[in-house]
């Protein structure tokens, strides 16, 4: 092992250390100011960081020592989650923001590989989330198909919405999915079965008789009933990012990529352009309809106001923020976008504004996102790469 | 597989074993209308069999739209387009494709964002397995692949130029203009295909790099002698020195063909170009 590499691998547990820490700090923080002074001094280490190439150097650490830093990374999440243990609002916060990362995965998946526009996220996010609502509620179907079901059940909504427009060309894909977004919540509000304007109240689940709604006792430790949605949470919010990096890094991101940016070049070679588009929608789909089901049991009430219109924009804009394509722009990106609001009630009221502001100040400045989409690495050899 | 290897006789797919008598292609009657406008008009024309044909003719002639048509790009609103008994202006170009037809654009159509490999990739997606299982759980066999076809394009691109082939994994926006004109070229070999579509590879280039494309077009005509290649060309010394025959068009429709001296004697060609007829001119 070379000095370099050593160095490459000390800069990553740093920075998954510190990074850890942060979030602890920036979680407990109480008062505005001690947030905004933790934020001022957040930037300002990123800053540094990026300017003395630490970040890049942490990046190529990371990838050289996967399993490792891998590992740590997830012994620094079991450390949040034990600091935070009792603390039931913090808890639900996180596996929020991991609901919403597998999501956005989708979505990046869709929009950032494939080119094809959703503008009704938040909207599939919700028929996952009612879906599980009813068959909770109504059948004896075991609660871990219940999660898959409300993924298949918006997949299955996402190709009969899609798969009629999809041979033509332009925009009319995008405006079917703006149609859907808007009238999804529309078509709740008005039908009595699904509760209305109220909403549904959701029991919680059982897993192999294991109630995820009630408290557990460990190591002489207390746990919220929080952490055993989290530990779901993060568990498919894994699944979607390993199954997203594997189809970046496969043939078949390179098709989807092919049809994203030139469809005439891509058909001549070969590459179906309905195939891959119909593909990436029903993957990304899949993935915010079990978000959604895992969501509604957690939350244990679905209503109308969280699959609005605004929210499939707000998702939009983590995309954008984070990277259009960048798989690792999402998490700091959705942590901004959904603990941000959470802690600071200015911004609270103001949210839709300012992340209007950010789109565009991101679109002009530097559009390719706080975390650019790096070039597909193939796994090759070292020697044919020379 | 070396670098020499890698362009050898019988890299063109099926072209080598092919009969070496009846046209590859023929088109009879093939019409494109664009609303009022008459873009190829009842065209008729065969290419040959390992033929290197040049396809002529003044801006707004017709040469590109009957590369989009034989390519599926458009539907022909008339005519046939027959090809190893098959008429490919009812198919798709994905259909097309398959028949081993390849082109290259004049105006290139890179995607700039993506490496060279990943552009040089896309042209062999016929063979790559694009199965979901394949490439989602069968990893070491994937990796395998990709290692495979890496090679195989690096090995194709080094033919062309060696400092190509050491950017494999860069973006195809940072390498020189001629050598993004050789990853299309190579996009398009790498298939195998047996008829190769040149639209105006010169364009945009200097008139060094010119030659250096021409010199590259030889190469791989030396290498692969099944290989059909259709050439649309203004330069007029690249279409002399590599052309077997030309054809001219002029709105739409064959104006001559000919060995590139007897249509550039032709006075029709000339009429066509200078825009004069010939009593004027004399």
């Amino acid at each position: 092992m070379t000095t370099q590499y050593r160095a490459d691998l000390a800069a990553a547990i740093a920075a998954i250390v510190l990074t850890s820490i942060f979030v602890i700090f920036a979680l407990h923080a109480e008062s505005e100011k001690s947030l905004l002074m933790l934020l001022c001094v957040g930037s300002v280490g990123l800053v540094a960081g990026a300017r003395t190439g630490l970040i890049s150097r942490a990046g190529r650490g990371m990838l050289h020592y996967q399993r490792v830093t891998n590992l740590l990374a997830l012994a620094a999440c079991a450390a949040v989650v034990l600091v935070f243990r009792e603390d039931h609002f913090v808890l639900l916060l996180l596996a929020t923001v991991m609901l919403y990362s597998t999501v956005y995965v989708g979505l990046n998946l869709q929009i950032g590989c494939c080119g094809v526009m959703n503008f009704a996220g938040a909207a599939f996010f919700g028929v996952g989330a009612y879906t599980a609502a009813i068959l909770v509620a109504h059948t004896q179907l075991p609660h871990l198909l219940v999660l898959l079901a409300g993924g298949a059940v918006a997949a299955l909504l996402g190709c009969v919405l899609l798969l009629p427009v999809l041979r033509t060309r332009g925009h009319y894909a995008a405006l079917v999915t703006i149609a859907f977004g808007i009238l999804f919540r529309s078509f709740l509000e008005v039908n009595d079965t699904l509760g209305g304007p109220q909403g549904l109240k959701v029991p919680g689940m059982t897993i192999l008789g294991w109630n995820l709604s009630e408290g557990i006792t460990a190591f002489g430790m207390s746990f919220s009933f929080y952490v055993n949605y989290l530990i779901l949470a993060f568990a498919l919010m894994l699944g979607a990012f390993i199954l997203a990096s594997r189809i970046d890094r496969s043939w078949l991101g390179l098709s989807m990529d092919a049809v994203r940016i030139d469809e005439t070049a891509a058909s001549t070679f070969g590459i179906h352009i309905v195939r891959w588009k119909i593909t990436a929608f029903i993957i990304g789909n899949l993935f915010a309809g079990m978000a959604g089901a895992l969501f509604a049991v957690m939350t244990a009430f679905v209503a109308p106001a969280n699959f609005t219109f605004g929210d499939s924009l707000i998702m939009l804009s983590v995309i954008v923020l984070g990277g259009i394509g960048s798989l690792w722009g999402i998490l700091p990106a959705a942590a901004i976008v959904l603990l941000l609001p959470e802690k600071l009630q200015a911004i609270q009221e103001y949210r839709y504004l300012l992340y209007a502001v950010a789109v565009i100040l991101i679109l002009m400045f530097r559009p390719q996102g706080m975390f650019p989409r790096r070039l597909r690495a193939f796994k090759l050899s070292g020697e044919s790469v020379q | 597989m070396s670098a020499a290897q890698a362009l050898e006789p019988g890299f063109a797919g099926g072209a080598a074993l092919a009969p070496a008598t009846g046209p590859l292609l023929e088109c009879r009657g093939l019409t494109m209308r664009f609303g009022g406008v008459v873009a190829l008009d009842n065209l008729d024309l065969q290419i040959r069999y390992g033929e290197v044909l040049g396809l002529l003719g003044p801006n707004g002639s017709g040469k590109t739209t009957f590369f989009n048509v034989l390519t599926g790009i458009y539907r022909a609103s008339g005519g046939t387009l027959w090809h190893m008994g098959r008429d490919l202006s009812k198919l798709t170009p994905q259909q097309i494709n398959r028949a081993g037809i390849t082109r290259t654009f004049q105006r290139s159509r890179l995607c700039l964002e993506l490496s060279v490999f990943d552009n040089i990739a896309m042209g062999d997606h016929q063979r790559l397995n694009n199965g979901l299982v394949f490439n989602l759980l069968q990893r070491s066999e994937l990796e395998r692949q990709v290692q495979d076809a890496f090679d195989q394009a690096r090995d194709l691109a080094r033919t062309f130029s060696p400092a190509l082939a050491g950017s494999m994994l860069q973006p195809a926006g940072s390498v020189s203009m001629i050598d993004r004109r050789r990853v299309e070229i190579c996009r398009a070999l790498i298939s195998r295909p047996k008829l190769l579509l040149l639209d105006e590879p010169s364009a945009g280039m200097t008139h060094e790099e010119t030659r250096e494309l021409m010199e590259d077009i030889m190469m791989v005509r030396e290498r692969i002698p099944g290989l059909t290649v259709v050439i649309i060309e203004h330069e007029m010394n690249v279409i002399e020195r590599i052309t077997n025959r030309c054809i001219v068009l002029n709105y739409g429709r064959r104006l001559c063909e000919g060995t590139y001296r007897e249509i550039a004697a032709h006075p029709d060609v000339q009429e066509a170009y200078l825009g004069q007829t010939h009593e004027e001119a004399a």
